[in-house]
């Protein structure tokens, strides 16, 4: 599990508010024991509706890692093969107006940093790579501030997920197992537990 | 931030530790799982030798993926099949409670775990599908999580999670006849919006959750979700401790006392502070339904589908999208919109009391000519107890079908889809666009009983002219 401070690399806009996990990946595509080939299936039907030209499709997009999105990115269902479609296509890191709480911790969950800008950010932001999607841009959860061209600006997420990413423990499942003896004392104050079961 | 309300008792009593991140480990009381967001984290749990630690606090059914016209094994579909059979292998394999199909106890996960008495004020509970919320209708702290923090549980029974901040959203007053709970909890979205709930935990308080049953009170909480809150609750009392009584898993004898004078304990204080309140007035709700492409594009049935000038700014380009999408027209009645296909059941609406009503008004009728209506039980109990009251039969009578417990068309894992264009109107939770099984296939989310006005008159009707 590494550390993740910054990162660096081509953007992809991808304009629209309330952006459903359904719209992410249809749930036609849920129905495998794996998370195999979404990658391919990201946006699908938007992008079948498009007609090529959805961000996810137009040639100067393809290979860029960070994800601009407008507001309440990734609402609705819990599938975590929302956030695994987006980052088997390539992404490394989202920055948007706002994310649905599930998805922003699927990411996380996964060392993919979901990251707010203001909403003027965003469409400044959007903009520029619209027309400059072969330059870099950078996302430095140190300083916390994305930078672009001539400008940067500030970038907000919450403390505990930051720190997860910074500190290399984003993959909670270890740290939580360190914890055993905590774990039984707790489940040992609750009373319902002798009763519910 | 808040204080002595029942969120932050519970949450304080199940934190284990605070994480170097500052998060909190917390505690889950309640693991539910099914076949579409478990496989991956019992793979997890293999690639990392790690075992289940509480196998005996995870409880797993089937519901998403299986057919509700044909349920005979081997499915139809190889890869539900193949779902199908990953789920009972694993459960056998770490010896986790399954519910299969025919067991009697088999149903939709937030079906299930409150009519066997398995959700319980006070717990938390967590489940890898985002309408855990409903089983904050007793007083837990539910709330859906990913695959990754699936693996979580299993391995360690807890979860880093940041806190949530609280709202009360308090409604007052009796409702109309024709109005629902489901009626109550669209207009609460209409007013907060999807991402008004992001970052709290919705408490809902007031005489009109009071005055609901358990089953009413599951409805609300069940799309907190869709309002962007990840949980939603409400405080248990009489009606809570009444449902649980003599249910399977609901404490027994001496226990039973004291878990009602714990469960009394654990309310918001009278003097709890919350971070935020927002308030209604029940006689304000009408029959309510979607217009739009997300479940906070709602509307009363008598008002008119919003123009774009009457729309806060921020709403206006998602409206257009909806508009052109659905293809509704702003300032028209959404009254008298043509229906193709008519769906009764889901999480949010498939429980015993949800067929009652529906089926009061079905009685007598017949389904319009060229709809195709049909009722999906959301559980084998409520499918049992219905066809006990002959619902069922009034159902057929009436021109619906009658199907198997599932998930069904609320999100179309299963064989149950709208084709192409078709409009629906649905009992579910989801008017999201290609939600219900086709790309552009288009929903209104509304009660069970507009539903089945829908079915009869065969375009958006008003319920309450059919009392």
């Amino acid at each position: 599990m590494s550390q993740i401070e910054t990162i660096s690399g081509r953007g992809i806009p991808l304009v629209g508010a309330d952006i459903d996990t359904d719209r992410i990946i249809p749930a036609r595509f849920l129905r495998s024991i794996t998370f195999e080939g979404l990658g391919q299936q990201v946006f699908v039907d938007d992008r079948t509706q498009a007609n090529g030209q959805h961000s996810f499709d137009l040639p100067q997009y393809q290979g860029a890692k960070i994800l601009v999105v407008n507001g309440n990115f990734g609402c609705g269902s819990s599938r975590e093969h929302a956030p695994q479609a987006i980052i088997k296509w390539g992404i490394q890191a989202i920055v948007g107006e706002s994310f649905a709480e599930i998805f922003l911790g699927n990411c996380s969950a996964n060392g993919i940093p979901c990251v707010t800008a203001a909403p003027e950010t965003v469409k400044q932001l959007q903009t520029w790579l619209q027309e400059n999607p072969q330059k870099a841009i950078d996302l430095d959860l140190a300083a916390m501030e994305v930078r672009w061209g001539d400008s940067s600006a500030a970038i907000y997420m919450g403390e505990g997920p930051r720190q997860m990413l910074l500190t290399g423990t984003w993959d909670t499942c270890g740290q939580l197992l360190q914890n055993r003896d905590r774990i039984e004392s707790t489940a040992s104050q609750l009373p319902y537990l002798a009763w519910s079961h | 931030m808040s204080k002595g309300t029942l969120f932050d008792k519970v949450w304080d009593l199940h934190t284990v530790k605070i994480l170097p991140s500052g998060q909190t480990q917390l505690f889950i009381g309640l693991h539910l799982i099914h076949e579409v967001t478990s496989p991956q984290a019992f793979a997890m749990l293999r690639d990392r030798g790690l075992k289940v630690l509480h196998p005996e606090r995870t409880v797993a059914t089937v519901d998403h993926i299986v057919p509700t016209d044909n349920q005979a094994r081997p499915f139809a579909d190889e890869l539900a099949e193949e779902m199908m059979q990953a789920l009972e292998n694993n459960a056998k394999d770490c010896g986790i409670r399954f519910y299969n199909i025919g067991s009697g106890k088999q149903g939709i996960v937030h079906v299930i775990a409150p009519e066997q008495g398995l959700t319980q004020p006070g717990m938390t509970i967590a489940c890898g599908d985002s309408h855990t919320s409903t089983h904050g209708a007793f007083g837990a702290i539910a709330f859906g999580i990913g695959t990754s923090q699936v693996r979580d549980v299993l391995a360690s029974q807890t979860l880093a999670l940041s806190k949530l901040k609280v709202r009360k959203i308090e409604v007052n007053g009796t409702l109309a006849p024709g109005v629902y709970a489901k009626d109550v909890i669209l207009h609460v979205i209409r007013q907060l919006g999807v991402k008004g709930g992001v970052g709290y935990a919705y408490e809902f308080a007031g005489t009109t959750f009071e005055a609901m049953s358990m089953e009413e009170r599951m409805t609300v909480c069940n799309m907190s979700i869709e309002g962007g809150a990840r949980c939603g609750y409400i405080n248990p009392d009489e009606v809570t401790f009444a449902y649980l009584k003599n249910r399977d898993f609901a404490p027994k004898d001496a226990d039973w006392d004291k878990a009602v004078a714990w469960w009394q304990s654990i309310r918001s204080d009278a003097d709890a502070v919350y971070d935020d309140v927002a308030t209604f007035d029940a006689s304000d709700i009408e029959p309510t339904v979607t217009w739009g492409i997300t479940p906070g594009q709602g509307m009363g049935v008598s008002e008119l589908i919003p123009t774009l000038e009457t729309l806060p700014e921020s709403e206006r380009a998602i409206a257009q999208e909806a508009y052109q999408y659905m293809a509704l027209n702003p300032g028209t009645p959404i009254k008298g919109t043509k229906i193709d296909v008519c769906f009764i059941g889901s999480c949010t609406n498939g429980r015993l009391s949800d067929l009652r009503e529906a089926a009061k008004y079905a009685e007598g009728k017949q389904v319009a000519t060229g709809v195709k209506a049909f009722v999906v039980p959301g559980s084998e109990r409520v499918k049992q107890e219905a066809e006990a009251e002959g619902l069922d039969r009034i159902f057929q009578q009436a021109g619906f079908e009658w199907r198997e417990p599932g998930c069904s068309m609320c999100l179309a894992m299963n064989p149950d889809k709208l084709q192409g264009r078709q409009m629906s109107a649905s009992s579910s939770n989801r008017n999201f666009k290609g939600r219900q099984g086709s790309s552009t296939g288009r929903t209104l989310l509304m009660s069970p009983a507009m539903v089945v006005a829908a079915a009869v008159k065969g375009e958006v009707a008003d319920v309450r002219e059919l009392l």
